[in-house]
């Protein structure tokens, strides 16, 4: 069993320090055992009918006439609705960024109004007052449409020769960039070692397992509440303001339980805005429950690239350059409001991260295609920027004859060399390669697996193990989205309130998603005020009761929320202490609140309770100077100022058993490393390593979304799409190393994504390690039996 | 709509209802009988999350319809929580975090319980075959299992 | 998604199920276990009348052991099959088998006979009824009919079974010879539909195979078995199968009669491998 990860003790950061750096148990978890939980699906309200949404069957289609007729005359059915009518009240958007300079994408309605462009996309709504009624209804439901070419290959999308998708755009290409740093051809012309690869990822996409949920609610009195399984709810907030011409004190977004998101959650989808546009026409409450065969073609995918790489070593082991060409697919539409262009721009960003080579080129095209669109999942163009990264770091050190660790070891930017910008641009404030190498070697005790696979191999048992050095950004500043004119919020804010019996409300702008949040700012608050966490309450969710803000993304949560917290936390306790000073005629310099109480700092005798505190502030404030201000509800907000990311770093190992008979892989064992900074709770922190590791693990090995040649999904449910189940998932080890951040008095950096950053890349360096003695390799994601047994020659 | 009348002891109560065949027990569980704690995530049997138990052994409850559960004994997460191995095991649930969203947890409850029931010495990689048809997202797993062979070897040593 | 409305009604004997389907033809479907049949129905592709449930009928349940015959009834389910004594000690190759059927849940309603009457190819049960020489008991209007399991499984979903019929039982004969059987599935996460999977059954006499039973499943619309493969293991000793010619020539000889079809994942040839692979481990194992 493994114990959370045991962590040196870094200087505390609040007075009294009971629970930062804790592993205390998630107080808020215990009803979600007991079948306490309220998902979107369990909430029902008076009036509430449902919605199903009649899809584009193919892949790109002109929709002709819609016939309601029959369909409106079905039991239970209350309304048929068109994207002609939803467009009267609800505009179109187009999904770009400034920033990403020359990014294009088409207008995009929220029920498709003249053509649909992926097979799932939503074009008729039918309403009616059960699920089952409003299925019943759907196949009656007569469309006229024609089909139209779809482009559904990424190289087809670059060949100007091909249909248009959107003949306005000129091309189908959404975003183009190039990046040329230092003398790259130069360097491969002149290096002792030079090695390539082509890297391919295959399109796939989160299941969460609860599925997208929403019920939106337009009342008589003109106002909007949409409860939504959503990670950033004023986001949705602001969309579902412009798009609808509403204002925000009209709109409230209201999140519950989250049965788990990972950023499919945090786009705005063309059946969020239909499902509110109803309601606003039915003025009743609406519901939409998307069902898994619905899920698959309706959620946003990820990761459908192709990259060409290069990495150049000197024969001493120096890696003197990467060069990379990325050709990735998204959907006919850039997504809504953060754009699918980021994921194939952060690749460009992110490749050869952890090393101090000077010399990089990079050319990125982000393409159309006839698809589920895609948008940001977690991890976000690291997992594929990893992989590329660490495959050719291992080709070259096979090369070179050279151990693949001790060739990271050489090359990786050293501990001390930061502030440090990395050849890509990118500005890292303080990381820890070394140490996190070091710690590696040591945790999986390298040399023991070393030999155990010098002696299995020569039983013809071909194990392997292999490494990825990876870096994640986290703690976003406005420089992700704010800058390229997306109206989403990268500072956060948290409102914590005394009330007049001493216990602690804390109302936080980022939610929870089954990642600890609320678990966490519960630490912070408690110990940021000098409570047990017990008298601490936190609440998230509802824009109505939360300071505006980011909510989840970019593994932001602990660093930016919670620092709002822990400066609110912090300011309520010096308020708390001006008035007891007041109250007991003594400087509050000279007072401290420790669990829960009054103190002397220096004596620690206990002076008054809070509930005192409390009563004279609420009901005896004629008893308080004149002149005192002292507030027992404090608002603050944090944004990160410093750097446009707070990067972290990490390493992890993984040792696989390769069966070169059946082409089938066996995980033993996964090793994780990560420095995220500060580490408020470790359980949480390794919980959350693992699960991301495991997420990584299903794009490496099993998860791919299948298409035939007419752009229809063939795999779209849950026997023939292969998400990671127990069975077949390692133990993993997870250890930490601390660099706090400066810029922020918590120091805490973000965790929630770097798992499933470097978790393939591991696992397919694992295997080419254990497949190298028949002097073949496969960097073709999702690796499975069949395609090892043809890279081993066995089948043709 | 055609219904049909049933009958059955739910977590320990005698209920009567009037169904549409079609109507799956998880549905009928969730809709009519406003018990939440068993959830839907795909309706095809595949992913766990609507485990509950009939006549003392866990079935998919989308697999299962209302009708076919005439007469019989169903027990879900609300009747069986805090009462012998449940307790057990939501304890050592939170303990080792062995949840995060808490979808699939109320699935992986039933699930461990009637493994400690039925194979009281499982090993660690029994236990991940035993619950290999719940899928869970957020947590990878190991946590899972940790908790369950928790709950087992705490339960070996009492016997000692 | 929701199904589509259909009827319901309990039958509560076979007579009464013939019947049944005497008068609802085509429109009707038999719901044993329901593992199967309520996916579809969930996903709304298929599309019956009315579901005919067998749980409350006696007669098909039970596993029972008379002489040398075992008789595992139609509505058994896995998990019975699972903890029956009778089959642990008579035809271990069902207690092997059955922990990769699908999941626990599924195991406890899921049954013999609805297994064998879906035909799915990738299941275990029909190939190892054929390895087994399972005998099928059906009933129809016209009384009782036997059927060889090897008879019994003739396309994709489809059974020897006539309209108007049902599968009551399957019948074994325990033989006196000495039995070794092999049992592999291959299958990239735990109770999928295997990529390619075996099920062996060989009968020797003083280590000296006198029948054999080699069974793929999971590779074409059947399961399908090594004819010839088990003709070439006839009255040789057990040794001799695993020396490296003899091995070499089987495996040819599986690779080219079994007929292998692709699935949504797997080649044609990735199977037409794996069936190579998986006999030379099962020989390996009933050698030793």
């Amino acid at each position: 069993m493994n114990k959370p990860s045991e962590l040196p003790i870094l200087a505390p950061v609040t007075n009294e320090q009971r629970y930062i750096g804790s592993s205390e148990p998630r107080h808020g978890a215990k009803r979600l055992t007991e079948g306490q939980g309220k998902y979107i699906d369990d909430l029902q309200l008076p009036r509430m009918v449902h919605v199903v949404y009649w899809r584009s069957p193919v892949a790109h289609m002109r929709i002709k006439k819609i016939h309601k007729d029959s369909v409106l005359s079905m039991p239970g059915v209350v309304a048929v609705i068109d994207g002609k009518e939803l467009s009267q009240i609800c505009k179109p958007w187009v999904a770009t960024l400034s920033h990403l300079v020359g990014m294009k994408s088409a207008p995009q309605h929220a029920l498709a109004v003249d053509r649909a462009c992926w097979q799932g996309e939503p074009v008729v709504a039918v309403v009616a007052k059960t699920r089952a009624q409003a299925e019943d209804a759907l196949p009656h439901l007569q469309v006229d449409w024609e089909e139209l070419p779809a482009i559904l290959d990424m190289h087809a999308a670059l060949d100007p020769n091909q249909t248009l998708i959107h003949s306005e755009l000129g091309d189908n290409i959404c975003f183009k960039r190039s990046l040329n740093v230092g003398d790259v051809d130069t360097q491969f012309s002149q290096a002792a070692v030079v090695a390539e690869a082509t890297f391919k990822f295959g399109r796939h996409t989160g299941v969460t397992l609860e599925p997208r949920s929403q019920i939106a609610h337009f009342s008589a009195d003109g106002r909007l509440t949409v409860y939504h399984s959503q990670q950033a709810p004023h986001m949705m907030q602001d969309l579902y303001c412009r798009q609808f011409d509403l204002i925000e004190s009209d709109v409230r977004v209201v999140c519950y339980d989250v049965g788990g998101s990972f950023g499919i959650k945090v786009h705005a989808y063309p059946d969020d805005f239909a499902t509110v546009g109803i309601s606003m026409m039915l003025k009743r409450p609406v519901k939409f429950v998307a069902d898994r065969l619905e899920s698959y073609l309706s959620d946003i995918h990820a990761r459908e690239h192709v990259i060409k790489g290069r990495i150049a070593a000197s024969k001493e082991g120096e890696i003197l350059a990467f060069e990379i060409d990325d050709l990735t697919g998204i959907g006919p539409y850039s997504m809504f409001p953060r754009t699918s262009a980021i994921e194939g721009n952060q690749v460009v960003n992110l490749v050869g991260g952890p090393y101090k080579h000077q010399h990089y080129r990079a050319n990125l095209n982000v393409v159309f295609q006839n698809k589920t669109p895609t948008c940001q999942y977690r991890g976000v163009g690291h997992p594929i920027a990893c992989a590329v990264t660490e495959g050719l770091v291992d080709l070259a050190s096979r090369k070179l004859g050279m151990d693949p660790l001790e060739f990271r070891k050489r090359n990786v930017i050293p501990d001390d060399a930061y502030p440090y910008t990395g050849a890509s641009g990118i500005k890292l404030e303080a990381l820890s390669h070394e140490q996190c190498l070091a710690k590696i070697e040591d945790l999986m005790d390298y040399p023991s697996l070393l030999a155990e696979q010098k002696s299995l191999r020569e039983k013809g048992i071909y194990r392997g193990i292999g490494f990825a050095a990876l870096i994640e950004l986290t703690n976003p500043s406005p420089a992700f989205y704010g800058i390229g004119g997306a109206r989403i919020a990268s500072q956060d804010g948290a409102t914590i309130r005394m009330d007049p019996t001493g216990v602690i409300t804390v109302s936080v702008s980022v939610g929870e998603q089954g990642q600890g949040a609320e678990g966490i700012f519960a630490q912070i608050a408690a110990d940021a005020v000098g409570v047990s966490i017990h008298q601490v309450r936190v609440r998230t969710g509802d824009t109505d009761t939360i300071p505006y803000g980011g909510g989840t993304w970019a593994s932001r949560g602990a660093g930016i929320g919670g620092e709002a917290v822990l400066l609110a936390g912090m300011a309520l306790r010096e308020n708390i202490l001006k008035i007891a000073g007041a109250m007991l005629q003594i400087d509050s310099s000279q007072l401290n609140v420790k669990n829960g109480k009054v103190v002397d700092r220096l004596t620690q005798q206990e002076k008054i309770p809070l509930s005192e505190v409390g009563r004279v502030g609420y009901y005896r404030t004629d008893t308080l100077p004149r002149d005192l201000h002292a507030e027992l509800t404090v608002t603050r907000h944090y944004s990160q100022k410093d750097y446009p990311f707070i990067f972290t770093n990490g390493v992890q190992a993984s040792y696989v058993e390769v069966d070169v008979h059946t082409g089938f892989v066996k995980l033993l064992k996964h090793w994780a490393v990560e420095d995220c900074g500060r580490v408020i709770n470790p359980m949480l922190v390794d919980e959350q390593m693992r699960g991301a590791i495991v997420q990584g693990i299903g794009g490496a090995l099993f998860e791919e979304c299948l298409y035939d040649s007419q752009g229809q999904m063939i795999n779209g449910n849950m026997a023939d799409y292969l998400v990671p189940m127990a069975s077949e998932m390692p133990d993993i080890e997870v250890a930490h190393v601390q660099t706090p951040t400066k810029s922020s008095l918590l120091g805490a950096k973000g965790a929630g994504e770097a798992g499933t950053a470097g978790a393939p890349g591991a696992v397919v360096n694992a295997i080419n390690d254990a497949i190298a003695p028949f002097g073949v390799h496969n960097f073709d994601q999702p690796v499975t039996p069949e395609k090892l047994l043809r890279t081993l020659g066995k089948i043709s | 709509m055609n219904t049909t009348s049933i009958s059955m002891t739910l977590n320990g109560q005698l209920i009567h209802a009037e169904v549409e065949p079609r109507q799956h027990l998880v549905d009928f569980i969730r809709e009519d009988q406003n018990l939440t704690g068993s959830h839907l995530g795909c309706e095809q049997g595949a992913c766990g999350a609507c485990t509950v138990k009939v006549n003392g052994q866990i079935v998919r409850g989308c697999l299962v319809l209302a009708v076919q559960a005439n007469g019989a004994n169903v027990q879900t997460i609300e009747g069986l929580t805090a009462d012998g191995v449940y307790k057990d095991l939501q304890q050592a649930f939170l303990q080792f975090n062995a949840l995060q969203c808490g979808f699939c947890t109320s699935g992986m409850l039933l699930a461990g319980a009637e493994l400690i029931e039925t194979k009281p010495h499982a090993t660690r990689s029994e236990i991940r075959e035993w619950i290999s048809g719940n899928y869970c997202r957020c947590t990878g797993y190991q946590a899972i299992v940790d908790a369950i062979a928790h709950v087992l070897e705490e339960r070996q040593s009492n016997l000692k | 998604m929701k199904a589509a409305a259909f009827n319901y009604q309990r039958a509560n004997s076979v007579q009464e199920v013939i019947q049944l389907l005497g008068k609802y033809g085509d429109n009707a479907k038999l719901m044993a276990g329901g593992q199967s049949l309520l996916p579809s129905l969930n996903m709304r592709l298929s599309n019956p009348q009315i579901l005919i449930d067998l749980q409350n009928i006696a007669e098909l349940k039970g596993i029972t052991q008379t002489d040398q015959v075992v008789r595992v009834g139609a509505m058994t389910t896995h998990t019975e099959i699972e903890n029956s004594p009778i089959i642990q000690q008579h035809l271990p190759i069902l207690s092997e088998a059955v922990p990769h059927i699908a999941h626990r849940a599924i195991r406890n309603l899921g049954t013999w006979g609805g297994s064998c009457v879906y035909g799915d190819p990738a299941a275990e049960w029909p190939a190892c009824a054929v390895a087994l020489n399972g005998v099928m008991v059906i009933q129809g209007a016209q009384g009782e009919r036997r059927v060889l399991a090897k008879d019994f499984f003739l396309d994709l979903y489809t059974t020897a079974l006539e309209p108007n019929e049902i599968l009551v039982a399957t019948e074994f004969n325990l033989s006196a010879a000495t039995n070794k059987h092999y049992f592999e599935e291959l299958s990239r996460r735990h109770g999928d539909y295997a990529a390619t999977g075996i099920v062996c059954q060989v009968e020797l006499k003083q280590d000296v195979v006198i029948d054999s039973r080699i069974v793929y499943f999971s590779v074409a619309s059947t399961p399908l078995m090594a004819l010839g493969v088990q003709e070439s293991l006839k009255g040789k000793n057990i040794q001799s199968l695993i020396s490296p010619e003899f091995l070499s020539s089987a495996i040819q000889m599986a690779k080219s009669e079994i007929a292998t079809l692709a699935d949504l994942t797997n080649s044609a040839q990735m199977k037409t491998h794996l069936v190579g692979v998986l006999l030379e481990r099962a020989l390996k194992h009933i050698a030793h």
